[in-house]
């Protein structure tokens, strides 16, 4: 990949391994509709893999979905999204991609803050977003593994994320 | 989706005049229900069509019942014959 200006972001109070996961309930989006649905709804059925993402349509976005997508990584634990971006964005994303994945809508980023890692959008007055970050949860809503970019933009450590995910789910 | 789901589910459409007189009905009889968006476009809505034979909204599903109905008259007169009078009202569980 080309080089390309890499922004580094400040340190953040995020939500680290070993505390227990914020509970919070959204509007989940599936292929097909949407309704609201929490966090401990889906832990209950096993672990979850939480990853914030930038808004739908983004490169990061687009780049960190077809990289899930592609390890198959729902077939080990349930793995679902978070943005700032509508249901109706959200199912385009879905269909776009071609994904198993359900993503939450959360256009008021309060997710993202209960979490710390929320992040202003330079040059887009009044918009803040999560900035991407991914939350491995056991069934106990537990954290096991946290990453948080640290640098803008910045991409899931994907094998370390998959090695994690076969440890704990399988 | 988990255990304590309310037995009523409506699929709904963002806005729909018709979709908000289902909703007001469930609110008057003190019903629990779970919303299900779908999208304007009616080819977008499978789901609704699986579950309750053709597209339009609104449509419910009551798990109580085994009832699944659309039209927004339709399910008002359901809802009020099935659970009006106070028979069952906030019997939700």
């Amino acid at each position: 990949m080309v080089d390309f200006e890499v922004v580094s972001l400040p340190a953040t109070d995020h939500v680290a391994e070993g505390d227990e996961a914020p509970d919070f309930t959204r509007p989940l989006v599936n292929a097909e509709f949407w309704e609201d649905a929490s966090l401990s709804e889906l832990t209950a059925d096993g672990p979850v893999c939480l990853v914030f993402h930038p808004m739908d349509g983004s490169f990061p976005a687009t780049y960190i979905w077809n990289e899930l997508r592609d390890r198959e990584l729902g077939d080990h634990c349930t793995v679902v999204g978070v943005s700032i971006s509508t249901p109706y964005a959200h199912k385009r994303l879905i269909e776009e991609r071609n994904m198993d994945f359900d993503l939450f809508s959360d256009p008021a980023n309060g997710v993202a803050e209960a979490y710390g890692v929320a992040h202003d959008l330079d040059g887009m007055a009044g918009v803040a977003e999560a900035r991407p970050a991914t939350f491995l949860i056991d069934a106990d809503r537990t954290v096991q593994y946290a990453w948080v970019a640290e640098e803008w933009p910045d991409f899931p450590p994907y094998d370390d994320l998959e090695r994690e995910i076969r440890a704990l789910a399988d | 989706m988990s255990d304590e789901d309310p037995p009523i589910t409506l699929y709904r459409l963002q806005a729909c005049p018709y979709c908000e007189r289902v909703v007001r009905t469930l609110d008057d009889l003190d019903l629990e229900y779970t919303s299900r968006f779908v999208e304007p476009m009616h080819s977008e809505r499978d789901v609704v069509k699986r579950v309750a034979g053709s597209r339009p909204v609104p449509a419910i599903v009551d798990e109580r019942t085994g009832v699944t109905m659309s039209e927004s008259a339709n399910v008002v007169d359901y809802l009020e014959s099935t659970y009006g009078d106070g028979a069952a009202a906030g019997g939700a569980d």
